[in-house]
Parts: C-alpha cells; sequence; structure tokens
C-alpha cells in the first residue's frame, strides 16, 4: 500500500538554506576522493585497452610483461571466474553478470575501442603503463559498426556472440536488435486516418558523455582471509558491492566498500568498471592494495555515454488543438552491450500530453561503441527531443499557441502514460501556467546586431523520478547534537537535504547534525543516488527514523517525569506532559538513568516516486555568417514538489539546462571511418563553459508530492531533458531552418542556410 | 610514458650540447604545455627534456625602438602584459591571449606555439602578418628564418637536431598600420580554431587607401598559411566594401581545409572569407587609430 500525505505550508528547516555539511572540506580541498586513497604497500594498476572497435582476440601474450622489473601480476579474462548469466539491478539499469564481465575484460572479442584486454599491477603507475604495452594482442579485425542503421541492416555482422534478440515475443538470432518491444492503446492508424492534420518526422542524435569532472577509480584490497575491501567513487557503494560480488562470484557479505566523496556521475557512476579488475589485481598480488585511475580518453572511449539513435516519431491533430493520436519508434544504440535507456525512453516520450491513442516501439541496438550507461534521465532527453519537434511544426502549421496547445493536450491527475500508468497529482499544468507568465515568455525577443539573428524556442519535459531503498540511523548525542548515518553517495548536497528533513521533525537545528555516509557494512542497504530518488527516498528514512526517535525519547520522558508515555507530547522540538516541558536538546543530556543514549533507524521501499515535469523557454542569437550560436536568455520552470533546499534545487536545475544546452548545440562522439571517437578529449568534445551560458533562470513551481511528508519530487534529472529542443527550435526560429539531427552545431547551421 | 632526464641548463652552450648529444631522443621545453600533454600521450619517446627557462636570452622581452624581441621563453601572460607591447603590437595580443586560459597563458609562450607547428596555432598568424622573424642557433652559428617559413606541415618545421630557437623578432609596425587576429570557436573559450585569419594593413596618410597588406591563416592548412595574393590584391586599392571582400574571396582560395571533427572543407573555407573581411575592417580601425 502506498501512503499519502497532506503537505504543510509553515516549515521552520525545509525551504531554508542551510550551508552544506561537506562544504568547507570539499573547498579547502581535504574532502577524500577515490584517487586520494592510500593505503600501505599500494600498487598500481593499468589497463590495455582495445585499439580496434570490433575485432577478434586471436591471442595474447603476457610473458614479457610478466617478466618486466617491478610486476606483480597480469590479468586476463582467463582469471575471472565463471559468472552466472542473470541480470541484477545496478540502480538506473541492470547489469547482465556474465556480460558485465565481459564488458569489464573482453573475453574473445572486443566490441568497442578502448575495451579492456587485460591488465597490470606493479610498484608505480609508469611501471604498470608501461608492462601493459609490452602485453601482445594479436587481433582479426572485424568492420565496425557505428550507427543503428548499420547495425539493423540485413546481413549486418552480429557484435555479440550468442545473442538471442527478442523481437516482440519472437526468439531472434544472429542480430544486433537485443530487443524490440511496444506498448499500445486506442486506434492509432483509424484516428491518423480521421486526422486534420499529420506530421512525422525523423531525428537523430549522437552518443553523448555525462562529462563528470572526476574520472572512474577504485582501489582494493583482497586478503588473506577472503576479505575484500574497496574504494571506489560511485553514486552507490551497494552497487558497487553487488556487482563486484556478481561478477566474482563471490558472497556480498565477504565485500565492505567504503565510501569516497564523489566528482560527478550523472548516472555514469552506477556500473562498477573498475572495482572487480583492482580486486582480481589484488588478489593475485598478493593481497597488495591495487589502485586503478582511467584517464580522460578511457572515461570517453570505455565508461557508459548516453546512447544516441533515431526516433521517428507521427503525431495528429485537430483543428481544434487536440491531438489525436501518436506513434513513434524509439531506436536506441546501447552500445556493445544490450541495455540502452529505450525502456525509459519509452516511459517518458508521450508523458507530457494526455493522448486519447497512441504506439510506442522501442529498438535496444548494439553498435561498437562504448555499453551506454544512465545519464540524467536516460531516454528521455532524446524522446522529448523528438516529439516536442514535431510539436512545435503542428503549432507552426496551425498557428496554434505553443504553450496553450500544450496546455490544451497536458497530461494531469488520472491521465494514462504511454506504458499504462495512471498519473496521481502532476505538475505540469501549473508548469506551463507559469511558463505562459513569465518575465521571459512576455519579454520581446530584442534586436540582434547586424548580421545575427534571435530566436525563441520552448520545449517540456517529464521524468518519473525513483523510489526504492533507503536506510537512515539517528544517534542523540548528550550535548543535543545528532549524528546522522545514511547510505546515499552525496553528489548534489544531500547530506544537508537529508539531515533537514529529520531535523525539521525533531526541531533541531539542522546546523546541529552531523551527517555521515558509512560504508557497506556500517548502514543498512541504500539504493544509488541516481533516479532523482535521494532526497526524496532517503529523505524519508530520515522522516520516519525522525519520529522513531521521538516516540523512543516520548517513553524516556514518561520515565523521567514517572508518568504514562500517552500523557508525554511533543511540539516544535519540545515535550510536555502534566504542566512540565523540556527540549528535546536538553533532554538529551539527562538520559542516562533511562536506560542511555537514545537512537533510531529507519528503512524504507519506497514503490512510486511521484512525477517531475520541466518547461524550458531559450533565446539564442545565431551569427548567420559563421553558424555561431550564443544563447541569450534561459529560463526553466519545473514542479519540485516541495524544494527542501531551495538553492541546491535550483543549482540541479541550472546543472541539468547546461548539461542539455551542451547536447543541443555541440556535443557528440564524433565516430572516424575507423569506428573510432576523434573527439575523445575535453578539448575536442565541446562541452559549454561558464562564458558559453547565460545565468540560467529558474522558477520553481511547487505541486506537492501526495507520497511524501513534505511533498518532495525528485529534481536532478528531468532538466536536462527540455533543452535539447527548446535550444533546437530557439535555432529554427532565428535562421528559418528546422533541423533534425542533433547537434545544431554551428557547421550544420551554416549548411542548412547556405545549403553547403 | 618513457622515463626521461629533465635537464635545465643556464646557457645556451650547454643547451645545445645536450640537445645534440640526445639527437632526435631530446626536445626542448618552454612552457611545457605541448610538450607534456605529448610525452604522456606516447607521441614522442624521450630521453631528456631541455628546460630552456634559465637561460637569460631565452626569456628576455624587450622593444628596443626599432621592434620586439620576443624570447623563446617568454609566457604569453608577460607579452599582454606588457601595456606598451600590449598598445603597440595588438595584433600579436589578439593571438596571445586566446592561447588557453589563464593558467596556460602563465606558462605558454609564443615561442612552443611557434616550434609545436599546429596548424591551429593561435600565435603564428600574428606574427607572420608582422613579417616576424626567427632566430635560431645551434652549435655552428645563429640564422633566421621568416615566420611564414618556418612551419613545413603539422607538428614539422625547419629546426634541425641541435637547433634552439632564441627568440622572434618582430620588426616596429610602419606608420599608419594596424593589425588583428581572430579565430571562429564554437565555444567562447577553451576551444580550438576552426579557422583563424590574421590581417596587418598599412595605410595611407589620408587612412582612405591600403599601401600594403598581409593576410594569414590558420588551421586551414597543413601550415599557418600567409595567403599572399590576398594581401597583396589590397595594395593601392581604396579602402572600401568591395576591396575588402575581393580580398576576402582572395584568402578563401588561399585555404586548402581538411574535413574532421572541427569541422567541414565548406564550413572553413566560409569562415576564412567572413573572418578576413572582419579581419581588414579591424586592422583598418586599428590604423586610423
Ligand atoms: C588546455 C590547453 C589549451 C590550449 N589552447 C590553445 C589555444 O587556444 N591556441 C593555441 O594556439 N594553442 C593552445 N594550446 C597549445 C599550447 O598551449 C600552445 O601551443 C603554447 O603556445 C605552447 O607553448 P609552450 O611554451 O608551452 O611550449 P612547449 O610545450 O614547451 O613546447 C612546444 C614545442 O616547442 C618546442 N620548443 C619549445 N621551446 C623551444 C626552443 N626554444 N627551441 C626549439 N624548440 C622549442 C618543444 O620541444 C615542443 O615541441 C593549448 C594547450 C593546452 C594544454
Amino acid at each position: 500500500m502506498v501512503a499519502t500525505y497532506d503537505a504543510k505550508t509553515d516549515y521552520k528547516v525545509i525551504g531554508s538554506t542551510p550551508i552544506r555539511h561537506d562544504g568547507m572540506d570539499k573547498v579547502t580541498g581535504r574532502a577524500i576522493f577515490g584517487a586520494d586513497v592510500k593505503a600501505p604497500g599500494l600498487i598500481w594498476g593499468d589497463l590495455l585497452r582495445s585499439p580496434h572497435a570490433h575485432a577478434r582476440i586471436k591471442s595474447i601474450d603476457t610473458s614479457t610483461a610478466e617478466a618486466m622489473d617491478g610486476v606483480f601480476a597480469v590479468l586476463t579474462h582467463a582469471d575471472f571466474p565463471q559468472a552466472d548469466d542473470k541480470s541484477i539491478d545496478a540502480g538506473e539499469g541492470t547489469v547482465n553478470l556474465r556480460r558485465g564481465q565481459t564488458n569489464v575484460m573482453a573475453d574473445g572479442k572486443v566490441h568497442y575501442k578502448g575495451h579492456v584486454v587485460a591488465a597490470v599491477a606493479a610498484t608505480d603507475r609508469n611501471t604498470a603503463r608501461e608492462a601493459a604495452r609490452l602485453i601482445k594482442v594479436d587481433y582479426e579485425v572485424l568492420p565496425a559498426i557505428s550507427d543503428v542503421d548499420t547495425a539493423m541492416a540485413a546481413g549486418a555482422p552480429a557484435i555479440l556472440d550468442g545473442l538471442v534478440g527478442d523481437h516482440l515475443g519472437q526468439k531472434v538470432e544472429n542480430t544486433n536488435v537485443a530487443r524490440v518491444f511496444r506498448h499500445e492503446f486506442g486506434d492509432v492508424d483509424d484516428a491518423f486516418a480521421n486526422s486534420d492534420l499529420v506530421i512525422e518526422r525523423t531525428v537523430s542524435m549522437s552518443m553523448v558523455h555525462q562529462g563528470y569532472i572526476e574520472p572512474h577509480n577504485a582501489t582494493a584490497i583482497w586478503a588473506q582471509d577472503g576479505n575484500l575491501t574497496v574504494w571506489s567513487s560511485t553514486q552507490g557503494s551497494f552497487g558497487v558491492r553487488s556487482q563486484t560480488a556478481g561478477l566474482l562470484h563471490i558472497p556480498e557479505s565477504k565485500i565492505k566498500v567504503n565510501y569516497v566523496e564523489i566528482g560527478g556521475g550523472f548516472g555514469g557512476k552506477t556500473v562498477a568498471y573498475l572495482a572487480p579488475v583492482a580486486a582480481l589485481l589484488s588478489r593475485k598480488s598478493g593481497g597488495r592494495p591495487v589502485k586503478l585511475v582511467m584517464d580522460r580518453q578511457s572515461v570517453f572511449e570505455a565508461s557508459g555515454p548516453a546512447p544516441g539513435g533515431k526516433i521517428r516519431m507521427k503525431i495528429g491533430v485537430n483543428k481544434d488543438g487536440k491531438i489525436t493520436a501518436a506513434d513513434t519508434d524509439l531506436i536506441l544504440e546501447a552500445g556493445g552491450y544490450p541495455g540502452s535507456a529505450v525502456g525509459a525512453a519509452a516511459t517518458c516520450v508521450f508523458a507530457c500530453y494526455n493522448l486519447p491513442s497512441s504506439r510506442i516501439t522501442g529498438y535496444d541496438v548494439l553498435v561498437n561503441k562504448p555499453k551506454s550507461a544512465a545519464y540524467r534521465a536516460p531516454g528521455s532527453p532524446q524522446a522529448s527531443f523528438a516529439i516536442e519537434t514535431v510539436i512545435d511544426e503542428i503549432c507552426d502549421a496551425c498557428g496554434f499557441d505553443k504553450i496553450q496547445f500544450r496546455l490544451d493536450n497536458a497530461a494531469h491527475e488520472g491521465t494514462r502514460r504511454g506504458d499504462g500508468v495512471q498519473f496521481a497529482r502532476v505538475g505540469l499544468e501549473e508548469c506551463l501556467t507559469a511558463a505562459k507568465e513569465s518575465d521571459h515568455w512576455n519579454s520581446p525577443l530584442g534586436d540582434a546586431p547586424a548580421g545575427k539573428s534571435r530566436g525563441r524556442g520552448l520545449a517540456t519535459a517529464y521524468w518519473m523520478n525513483g523510489g526504492g531503498k533507503s536506510t537512515c540511523d539517528l544517534m542523540l548525542q548528550d550535548d543535543g547534537t545528532v549524528m546522522m548515518n545514511e547510505g546515499s553517495a552525496d553528489i548534489g548536497g544531500t547530506r544537508t537535504s537529508i539531515a533537514m528533513q529529520a531535523a525539521e521533525v525533531l526541531g533541531i537545528p539542522v546546523e546541529d547534525f552531523h551527517p555521515s555516509i558509512p560504508d557497506t557494512d556500517s548502514i543498512g542497504f541504500t539504493g544509488v543516488t541516481g533516479g532523482s530518488r535521494t532526497t526524496y527516498t532517503t529523505g524519508m528514512a530520515a522522516y520516519n527514523a525522525a519520529h522513531k526517535l521521538i516516540t523512543e525519547l516520548q517513553h524516556r520522558v514518561a520515565d523521567l517525569w514517572e508518568t504514562e508515555v500517552d500523557n508525554v507530547s511533543f511540539a516544535d522540538g519540545t515535550f510536555s506532559a502534566n504542566g512540565d516541558s523540556i527540549g528535546i536538546q536538553n533532554l538529551a543530556g539527562k538520559l542516562d538513568p533511562t536506560g542511555g543514549p537514545a537512537t533510531a533507524t529507519a528503512s524504507v521501499n519506497l514503490a512510486e516516486a511521484g512525477n517531475a515535469y520541466g518547461v524550458h523557454i531559450c533565446d539564442v542569437e545565431v551569427d548567420l555568417a559563421t553558424g555561431k550560436t550564443d544563447v541569450v536568455r534561459y529560463t526553466a520552470i519545473q514542479d519540485v514538489g516541495k524544494a527542501v533546499h531551495p538553492q541546491y534545487a535550483e543549482g540541479q536545475i541550472q546543472g541539468g539546462a547546461a548539461q542539455g544546452i551542451g547536447w543541443a548545440l555541440n556535443e557528440e562522439y564524433f565516430i572516424n571511418s575507423a569506428g573510432e571517437m576523434a573527439n575523445r578529449s575535453f578539448l575536442d568534445y565541446r562541452m559549454p563553459t561558464p562564458l558559453d551560458l547565460p545565468m540560467i533562470d529558474t522558477i520553481m513551481v511547487e505541486v506537492p508530492n501526495p507520497l511524501h511528508p513534505y511533498g518532495v519530487r525528485g529534481v536532478g534529472e528531468v532538466p536536462i531533458c527540455p533543452p535539447l529542443s527548446a535550444a533546437t527550435q530557439a535555432v529554427k526560429n532565428a535562421v528559418g531552418k528546422p533541423f533534425y539531427e542533433l547537434p545544431v552545431k554551428p557547421g550544420r547551421i551554416l549548411e542548412a542556410q547556405n545549403g553547403i | 610514458m618513457h622515463p626521461f632526464a629533465y635537464v635545465a641548463p643556464g646557457t645556451i652552450d650547454e643547451a645545445v650540447a645536450v640537445l645534440n648529444e640526445h639527437g632526435d631522443r631530446a626536445r626542448p621545453m618552454a612552457g611545457g604545455t605541448d610538450l607534456i600533454v605529448k610525452a604522456r600521450a606516447n607521441a614522442w619517446e624521450l630521453d631528456a627534456v631541455v628546460d630552456i627557462k634559465n637561460i637569460p636570452e631565452l626569456m628576455s622581452l624587450s622593444d628596443n625602438g626599432d621592434g620586439l624581441s620576443i624570447g623563446a621563453g617568454v609566457p604569453c601572460y608577460q607579452v599582454y602584459g606588457n601595456s606598451d607591447i600590449a598598445a603597440g603590437y595588438p595584433g600579436i595580443i589578439d593571438g596571445a591571449s586566446i592561447i588557453g586560459g589563464i593558467q596556460i597563458q602563465s606558462r605558454a609562450g609564443l615561442g612552443g606555439n611557434l616550434c609545436n607547428a599546429a596548424p591551429s596555432a593561435d600565435g603564428i598568424c600574428p606574427l607572420i602578418v608582422h613579417s616576424a622573424v626567427a632566430k635560431i642557433t645551434n652549435a655552428s652559428g645563429t640564422r633566421e628564418v621568416a615566420v611564414e617559413d618556418f612551419c613545413t606541415g603539422p607538428s614539422q618545421t625547419v629546426l634541425n637536431t641541435g637547433d634552439l630557437l632564441v627568440s622572434i623578432e618582430v620588426p616596429k609596425p610602419a606608420a599608419n598600420s594596424g593589425a588583428a587576429y581572430t579565430r571562429f570557436t564554437p565555444r567562447n573559450e577553451m576551444d580550438i580554431a576552426v579557422a583563424g585569419v590574421g590581417v596587418m594593413v598599412v595605410l595611407d596618410s589620408s587612412g582612405q587607401n591600403f599601401e600594403s597588406a598581409r593576410i594569414a591563416l590558420s588551421a586551414v592548412g597543413p601550415t599557418p598559411i600567409l595567403a599572399s595574393a590576398a594581401g597583396d590584391s589590397l595594395a593601392g586599392k581604396p579602402v572600401n566594401d568591395e576591396t575588402i571582400a575581393a580580398a576576402a574571396a582572395l584568402a578563401r582560395d588561399a585555404a586548402s581545409p581538411i574535413t574532421d571533427m572541427r569541422g567541414t572543407v565548406e564550413q572553413r573555407k566560409q569562415l576564412v572569407e567572413v573572418l578576413t573581411g572582419r579581419m581588414i575592417n579591424k586592422a583598418v580601425e586599428r590604423a586610423r587609430g
């Protein structure tokens, strides 16, 4: 059963903006990140990676590397135990253990450039690197498949040996299409036939990377007693534990994963690429601690980016401004192994609209690129780009107001999403109304200087947010402060936003909280920081733990005052009974005679999360002679449910918008004819810098989530989705030409204008 | 990365001796912003890196009235941080002040930029349009090479084993002259030129006619290109939209770009034409003062 709440409106702590507990350590450089981990006797690992995008490994000769001075261990796939052929949850997506194992170290075949083929451990990093270069691999190079069309063409060589595709329930061998699935309701074809206007377009986009600053890393000690200790930058220590256990075929209870600070993840740090390899290197090196750190090239070439692909989108509409039907084929790149975000894309694609009929067909397609992973609202940005491109054309073709049309067709409480799920209270209409009333929407574009042209775009998007399992422990100290343990990796200030939720219940200032994120032996299971689940779910655990602590303290007060517990009431941080009262922080020092320290722990497993919507408005100025686009004004409107810490919520929205703008205008995996990513550095992988973005204004709409006591909704992911189309439609508006391919980079703008 | 010896001699002779001893397995290092990146990427296997920043002649920056002498190891920030140089050579500053960001400019110099010989280098075109000369020394003496003749291909120069760039000599600009450089990048900083154009114009005393002009192009050929025909076309012509457009079209013809991840042939040719027009106008503005 799902509990529902009526959110309060008067808060003491929720909605304030205290400084984050980890702030000082982070700005002074004292915080410990994965690459900072030191251990006595530490040695270094290095990885040999495939220079080819697609090849069979004929032989591997490690003898020269093994003979080199300073080398402790050399590893190939032969050193791995047989993993089970089953899938486990990795937070945002699943990992099939057998394929996950060959993804961290190739078995007989390489599926993408940068695929790990062997590993070395040696006294120092340089020795390990030199030794890895001495490993001789004999490859039979195969043609690289770099896009979904080539992968799906008849007769295309199958990338994954033994893959049996599931195509709408049919088993298909010798294919690169791992899965085809469909959600359908209503008579879509009949509705199109009876529509006043039907527009159908196909859009495409390249793979893009999360671009987190901190590269993947892992340090492991596999002690002689069989206990394995790991430090690794991750969005979820428990995910590293379960994947490492699964890939190495050992019990999870033998593994302890220590929390280290994380320098960005955005979904990409949910996959354990290095920990299993560091662990095996440690065991082969006699239990020495082994450290592995990726360089940027490997992060680009061999960690998990967001899929590119192709989306066909067909929408019917009547003159009265109502959508009649929508039909889409979502064809996304899984990368070198099955498992793109196409499932989530299908969930999100039509979720902004209340549709009388729809058909969604999803294709999960292997290509010789890194295995894709989650990236902020996985699948939804691509889906939003496709539908919002066609909606914009419909509005232009019929003269519909772009906000009113969306309001007239907006999803609301009771609407069924394309996959059948029915919405509880959602805030899309409120976001659209806020956009309509915003200063931005009501301000003229302004004049561009000579030779330049301005344009405006608007787009909406959706993300379902996540629930799942989280744990929080509270320990009231004698001095009235609270030690708090919770299991969520802190990426965006969640130590504080979680503590704030317990602080609100207890009536204790959040500054008197000491939040910690312990190792996996020391806290109950907590899922990844991902899916926009953390403030909502771990916050709920903190809320529940705080209520348990109050109940416990009511018993203690009853003991102290020799009264019945039912007589003890609690409000605003104060316990009262029979005319006496005591503040909670005062009470803390008086607990010894009542049984000692007061603690409480709570774990939750939340089935549903409450949905998030965003509406973005983007103004650009395009230099018509060079194709250079500058974003000159940007407003992001979002239903945040309740902003626990408004600055952090705003920061999430601005960060998401910045990444989405980069995706729209410049970022791409530029794949050359050899199937290599040519632009594998931050110099050529053009993420926006601060000089490329205006201040991103935010309007936070608060439609309380009925599933959370404070009305909290996840905020971190949906803001990356609307910019793809908002920025593209702005460029279209500026130059008068539509764009169906991302990124809308300067060269494409010149091409569209001049036909060059 | 292959392990190498690091040496930091105090004189040119010592530096040249180490370079000769190791042949092509030794390299001079100025700011190191290209060298370290390439060594880490295993572009070279080096036995010795010769830091030149302890050699006084290579670290001096002076304007003796006849022109500017920029030591091979002088970092960009010193060039644009000198107000006399900034006022007298704004075209050179246009290049020096966009190489990387502040951290890079605190180390990187025009000498390293030239010796690295990237087709996209932002420092070289301004030197070419200023008719700058590279002063090179080795065990047998010193020679001078015009900057436009210095680069012979991507990462290739006229330097031979044992050669050391000492300085770049920039003649004093003529009266009524002006220079400017710009590049096109999709981003507003930390990016690499898709195409770049440097222009130097000398006007007559009325400021209405070109006496001469030099135009140089980056990132549109294997080396920075002196577009002589484009520059020469302006000599003796009035300053107006037609003469400028004609020169820009000739600059476009001089470009021989490739299509790669940074841009296409057509895009780069168009950029050369557009930027040439813009830079001629800017140089004229500066010449008129
Ligand atoms: C983040 C980043 C951003 C960058 N952005 C730009 C940019 O926007 N535009 C641009 O043009 N470049 C850019 N660069 C490249 C580089 O910074 C420049 O080319 C810089 O000018 C090189 O100067 P340096 O002093 O660091 O040279 P070094 O790296 O020290 O040397 C470069 C080359 O010159 C040789 N050399 C140095 N001194 C001598 C000498 N006295 N005699 C003979 N050979 C010598 C070296 O052996 C080496 O081959 C960037 C680099 C980085 C890392």
